[in-house]
């Protein structure tokens, strides 16, 4: 781990104006993500911002029926929050489906929303990547690619997003509110992570010098028919090889509304409105959901080491959008997949 | 050697309390909680299995929240109360989970334990296992290489169906 | 004297167990020295090549660095490989850590940095850069097997396959039913939960007490003498507590030597504690690659076994393990050929983890027996009855003790096998095909030679001494057991002393051994005991005992009685009193009965049933039910008892669908060096595991009827859940692990 400072920030104001000093400062929150990969030398910032003391942990209603999220809540006092339990079942599903009781428990939302990629060799700081060190090349690309992109990836760089959560958030169409030193500003869930393109470095469109302060949700109807179904290499405590997350609206048995964010595939939860857009009126019948099935993945390609991941998800998803339109969302504890 | 480094990161004041006892420390900013109560305070119960959040035999209590000590800069932890499992039982007084564990034969090799225990103190406290289902998910953030698993989850059920004298004993 | 049997066998709860679960028992790294330097490694990223210049000039600038070593200011040690070689050595040459400039393998200890903290000595080695002249490795075991080669050197005799008997090829030819397939197993990493770890205590007078992850602690203690030249009466090692081995933990590892040799250079108590990832390059189960063939007439009955087995070994040492071999004697069959050889790779030298060889070589065979049972078109729990023979054919002795019909019968009957439906994807339960798999298990009961110290105080307490470990087998409470039951005193009435190398001389912890030999070391002392208590006794004026022989007494509630009559005794405190002790103490040294291991040969065996349900759509498989049925001979403690074989089960399932040291050919590097990636079985991948144990009287195994545990759960655990695969989905799949990828590709589930 390389030395590094240590500063807690008591306000919002306070913590962008630290980073803003320090061109190589990170800020800290629940640590689950960023002191892992500081021990492995893969993060190296040489100051750290500690922001948990900031006021950003509430979960609160707001006027329009929506919900919004401190960046500070942990991913368990989001996943087991009656209101989000009632109102965003989707979003609690996720969560759970994600990491251990204790990683939710110190991981909070904002920094779920920063997790960076579980490319081993992103992990390896003695092979090249683009993500770790632009410029260096992609030792992933012709090397294991098992856990890789199936869906936008670029000739830099063949990472996939891991967290579960950003997956519904993503399908909620959420709101992501951040805080820079002169002005705050709202980033669209859909224009928050990037595909990598030439710079797999970034992310997100968040700029260096932000804070992720909170999420707002919108009030949906679509308590009543949503799912989110996790593929894995083991039952528990593993990341997804394919994961869906599905909500609609359905009305005299066809699809009003229709959301549907794919994890594990792409370097940021995968989302196309287009194809949403698209089938709103279809009848919710699997002829449907593998016709949503085959345009999502119109122009995924496999590297050889992921292609199973093609027909995994063709699967994954007309199974997801069945268990949403049968109201009978997945249990992330009961592993038979209903 | 370099002693300006010394002076360019210092070490940061902290106060905590650990089983009950408050500790007022300096601690390097770079000090994990698990190197600080296993190789400072030679508090050695908690275990390093991989020092990642991969594997859970760190797990401890902060503010009766089970999370991997592994993960959490001491620094960050200022005023905060933690138990490890030296502050729930001893050999000779053990904590009802703990008696569970040895009549089950809940481990073999006992160094996943201690992670075990204070995770299912956490889950207790969270309150959200009622079926051997719940427990085997709930608890999967604890690896067991010796694979005592259903021993742990029979240990499990029998603390959770004696919910009062659980109550009792952390009172 | 009887087989009471009062404490041995019943489900003693583990006399270890109080300070395990407090927190109170301490493991290798868990010891503090004053002044105590800090030592971490650094790795080679390369996998085969030369170091052309290291750079550890930032980080000596580090804070509270002490020195680095490399390859180039290593201090001396040993020059000869016979003094590098430990109990558990290999043919070829031992690795010495830090020697040349040479990069054997992925992961090699290329430099050791000693600092005042951990923190300090991990983020020094961060600092380290090499430069290396990389070579293109090889390290594909499909790919290479072209080049395999016999041992020249054998590690053991019985490891060699046996001579051919029959013409196997002939009767393969010829039969009415045969199968023949390939079957390759990955690298499997045993990554017990305690990292690896020593604490080396610098004493006056060159003096050394070593806390060591190990199973041996004269082993390790033993290697460091040879390696520094140390005088073995100087030197103690410890492992009161050991967090797992599971077989890594046999031979010493490089933080051994490191934290001695640093500890010798800088006269400084040293500790060195390996990170997860260094302890994927230590040893490993090697990748393997099989061909089985066999052939039935039309009753099932085997005609013909060919077994082919070829693993990785490292560039400078020839692993090797009995992987084959099983495959001529589990089953009677008069045509047989068994070839075993190995492929040099550029990899970290594999090592013996949890049943070495059975654990693939029996995969591959019982696998192999569900194709049969589907090509001659009966139930493969039927088709191993059929096989079943009485006679060890590949060393033509017989068998001490074989109650597998017990376990086929007990385990058939508590899975509830007689409801399967024979035909593959028969079987539903909602959205999950069901699918219900069995194979046999088989491994060698062994014993070794070992010694043991019983001493029986006055007030009645019993102190039992072995360098004995216990890595989670239960060996502190059996061998309390054990001398309870002799002296017919309450478990806690017994301290029992292990895990320290001045005790008496014990092998190492491993092939399921420890319960035979030192246990029977410990009955033997316990009875040397009584047997001098006697003569004591006889001593005493008007002795009630003075007739007696020592097979006619016994100890009953503190005294020493007569067996048919316990009215007839004494006291010991009496006759210890009468004799001017405070204690009688005795040491027995025990072995195995070579007599008798020239007509007869010991296994233990194991009958395994499996229910996996599988998505009909997603492939995703969940192993719903296990019962394992296992004749061992007898069975101390029933309690630690089942948790052995509960662990070999869990085992069995994560390398059935989970284990797999991913490597990059290109580089030679393993890729998921973490338990996030590399993934053992989770609490929610193991549901439902019955363990029964079948009774099994066998005096010839061991003296104390024991056969042991330690492997017999894993194996044939991996067979049964493929053969379920099969029988839910109708696609055999031959390569481990299977996961959902190679369920979907091969069009297992639609």
């Amino acid at each position: 781990m390389k030395r590094f400072t240590y500063t807690r920030a008591e306000t919002v104001a306070d913590a962008v104006a630290i980073l803003a000093d320090r061109p190589q400062a990170q800020f800290l929150a629940g640590g689950t993500n960023l002191v892992d990969l500081m021990k492995y030398d893969v993060e190296r910032p040489d100051a750290i911002i500690d922001i948990n003391s900031l006021p950003l942990k509430e979960i609160e209603e707001l006027p329009d029926g929506g919900l919004r999220i401190g960046a500070l809540a942990s991913n368990s006092a989001v996943a087991y929050n009656a209101q989000i339990q009632a109102r965003f079942p989707l979003l609690a599903s996720a969560i759970l489906a994600g990491a251990s009781p204790q990683l939710r428990n110190a991981a909070t939302t904002g920094g779920n929303l920063l997790q960076r990629t579980r490319c081993s060799y992103f992990y390896d700081p003695s092979t090249p990547c683009n993500k770790r060190e632009p410029g260096s090349g992609c030792a992933a690309i012709g090397g294991l690619t098992r856990m890789h992109a199936i869906l936008g990836a670029s000739d830099k760089c063949i990472a996939v997003h891991p967290s579960d959560m950003c997956v519904a958030l993503a399908a909620l169409d959420a709101t992501v509110e951040v805080v820079g030193p002169d002005s705050a500003r709202d980033i669209a869930f859909g224009d928050f992570h990037r595909l990598p393109g030439d710079e797999p470095q970034r992310d997100n469109t968040l700029a260096r010098d932000e804070l992720v302060t909170g999420i707002r949700l919108e009030a949906n109807r679509f308590a009543g028919h949503h799912t989110y179904l996790k593929l894995r290499d083991r039952l528990s405590y593993a990341f997804a090889l394919v994961s869906v997350a599905a909500a609609m609206e359905i009305a005299d048995g066809r699809i009003v509304d229709l959301r549907i964010a794919l994890g594990g595939v792409a370097h940021r939860p995968w989302r196309d409105p287009l194809v949403e857009a698209e089938y709103a009126g279809a009848p919710a019948e699997d002829v449907t959901f593998q016709r949503v099935a085959d345009r999502l993945l119109f122009e995924a390609k496999g590297l050889g080491g992921n292609d199973f991941k093609i027909l995994l998800a063709r699967k994954a998803i007309v199974r997801a959008l069945r268990q949403a339109a049968s109201g009978r969302p997945q249990s992330q504890t009961l592993k038979a997949i209903q | 050697m370099d002693t300006a480094l010394e002076d360019r990161f210092p070490t940061c004041p902290l106060s905590l309390t650990i089983n009950g006892k408050p500790y007022t420390l300096d601690v390097h900013p770079w000090t994990t909680l698990l190197d600080l109560l296993r190789s400072d305070l030679e508090l050695t119960g908690t275990k390093k299995g991989c020092d990642h959040g991969q594997c859970g035999a760190c797990t401890v209590l902060i503010e009766g929240q089970r999370m991997n000590a592994c993960l959490k800069l001491a620094v960050t932890l200022e005023g905060a109360a933690i138990t490890t499992v030296e502050g729930l039982g001893t050999p000779e007084e053990m904590h009802p989970v703990q008696k569970a564990f040895v009549e089950h034969d809940a481990f073999q090799c006992g160094y996943c334990t201690p992670g075990q225990i204070c995770s299912t103190i956490g889950l207790l406290n969270e309150g959200h296992a009622s079926t051997r289902e719940d427990i085997r998910e709930l608890m999967s953030g604890n690896l067991c290489r010796c694979g005592a698993y259903t021993n742990i989850a029979d240990a499990i059920e029998e603390v959770l169906a004696d919910r009062a004298s659980y109550r009792e004993a952390a009172e | 004297m009887l087989d009471r049997s009062k404490i041995v066998g019943s489900p003693v709860s583990r006399i270890d167990g109080p300070l395990k679960v407090t927190g109170a028992a301490k493991y290798a790294a868990e010891h503090f020295e004053p002044g105590m330097l800090f030592g971490h490694v650094a790795l080679a990223t390369i996998a085969a090549g030369r170091i052309l210049a290291i750079d550890t000039r930032a980080a000596e600038r580090l804070q509270g660095v002490v020195k680095i070593y490399t390859h180039e200011n290593r201090p001396k040690a040993a020059y000869r490989d016979s003094k590098w070689k430990d109990a558990v050595a290999l043919p070829g040459h031992p690795f010495r850590p830090l020697e040349n400039d040479r990069v054997l393998f992925d992961g090699q200890p290329v430099a050791f940095v000693v600092a005042e903290t951990p923190e300090a000595a991990r983020d020094a080695a961060g600092l380290i850069h090499v430069h290396y002249a990389a070579e293109t490795p090889n390290t594909h075991i499909v790919a290479e097997q072209h080049n395999s080669y016999e041992p020249p050197v054998a590690r053991m005799k019985q490891f060699l396959p046996p001579p051919p008997r029959g013409d196997a090829e002939a009767a393969f030819a010829a039969a009415p039913h045969k199968v023949s397939a390939d079957y390759v197993l990955p690298g499997e990493h045993h990554n017990p939960m305690e990292l690896f770890a020593a604490t080396v205590r610098f004493e006056d007078e060159g003096r050394l007490t070593i806390q060591d992850k190990t199973q041996g602690s004269q082993n390790s203690r033993d290697y460091v003498c040879g390696v520094f030249g140390l005088d073995p009466d100087k030197v103690i090692v410890k492992n009161d507590f050991v967090g797992g081995a599971f077989g890594q933990a046999l031979r010493p590892k490089h933080h051994l030597f490191l934290a001695v040799m640093a500890s010798l250079d800088l006269s400084r108590s040293m500790k060195v504690e390996m990170t997860r990832r260094e302890m994927f390059y230590l040893s490993w189960r090697p990748s393997c690659v099989q061909t089985v063939s066999l052939a039935a007439d039309d009753e099932g009955y085997l005609q013909a076994v060919l077994h082919h087995a070829v693993h990785t070994t490292s560039r400078h040492e020839d692993y090797q393990e009995n992987v084959a071999n099983w495959s001529g004697l589990a089953y009677k069959c008069d045509n047989v050929k068994i070839s075993y050889e190995l492929v040099k790779l550029d990899l970290a030298t594999p090592g013996d983890m949890r049943a070495p060889g059975a654990a693939s070589g029996v995969a591959a065979l019982e696998t192999a027996m569900d194709e049969l049972a589907c090509e001659v078109g009966i139930d493969p729990l039927e088709l191993r009855v059929r096989n079943f023979v009485h006679r060890d054919q590949n060393q033509d002795k017989a068998i001490t003790s074989k109650a597998l019909h017990a376990c086929y019968r007990e385990g058939a009957e508590r899975f509830g096998w007689v409801a399967r439906s024979p035909t593959p994807r028969s079987m539903r339960d909602g959205n999950d095909l069901v699918g219900w798999g069995m194979a046999g298990g088989i491994w060698e009961a062994m014993m070794s030679k070992g010694e043991a110290k019983v001493r029986l105080s006055a007030d009645g307490h019993v102190t039992v001494s072995a360098a004995a470990s216990d890595i989670g087998t239960g060996t502190y409470t059996i061998l309390g057991q054990l001398a309870a039951e002799v002296f017919d005193c309450p478990i806690d009435a017994v301290t029992v002393d292990i895990g320290r190398s001045n005790l008496p001389k014990t092998g190492v912890e491993g092939g399921s051994w420890t319960a035979a030999t030192t246990g029977s070391a410990v009955q033997a002392a316990a009875k040397a005991v009584v047997k001098t208590l006697l003569g004591h006794a006889q001593s005493m004026e008007n002795s009630p005992l003075a007739e007696a022989s020592e097979e006619q007494v016994e100890i009953s509630e503190g005294r020493l009685v007569l067996e048919a009559n316990h009215q007839v005794g004494t006291a010991i405190a009496d006759i210890m009193a009468a004799a001017g002790l405070d204690a009688v103490e005795e040491q027995a040294k025990v072995g195995p009965d070579i007599l008798s291991m020239r007509r007869y040969a010991a296994y233990s065996h194991s009958a395994v049933f499996v229910e996996v349900k599988i998505d009909e759509e997603l492939g995703v498989v969940r192993v719903t039910r296990v019962v394992s049925a296992v004749a061992a001979g007898r069975i101390l403690n029933a309690k630690t008892a089942r948790s052995q074989i509960l662990g070999g089960v869990v085992m069995g399932i994560g390398m059935a669908l989970h284990e797999e040291g991913l490597i990059d050919h290109r580089t030679g590097r393993i890729m998921n060096h973490n338990l996030a990636e590399y993934h053992v079985p989770a609490h929610a991948d193991i549901h439902d595991i019955d363990v029964i144990f079948v009774e099994e009287q066998d005096q010839r195994a061991s003296p104390i009827g024991v056969k042991g545990l330690g492997e017999i759960g894993i194996v044939g655990v991996a067979a049964a859940v493929s053969n379920a695969i099969f029988h839910a989905t109708g696609k055999r799949i031959r390569n481990l692990p299977i996961t959902i990828d190679k369920i979907l590709e091969s069009e297992a589930v639609q």
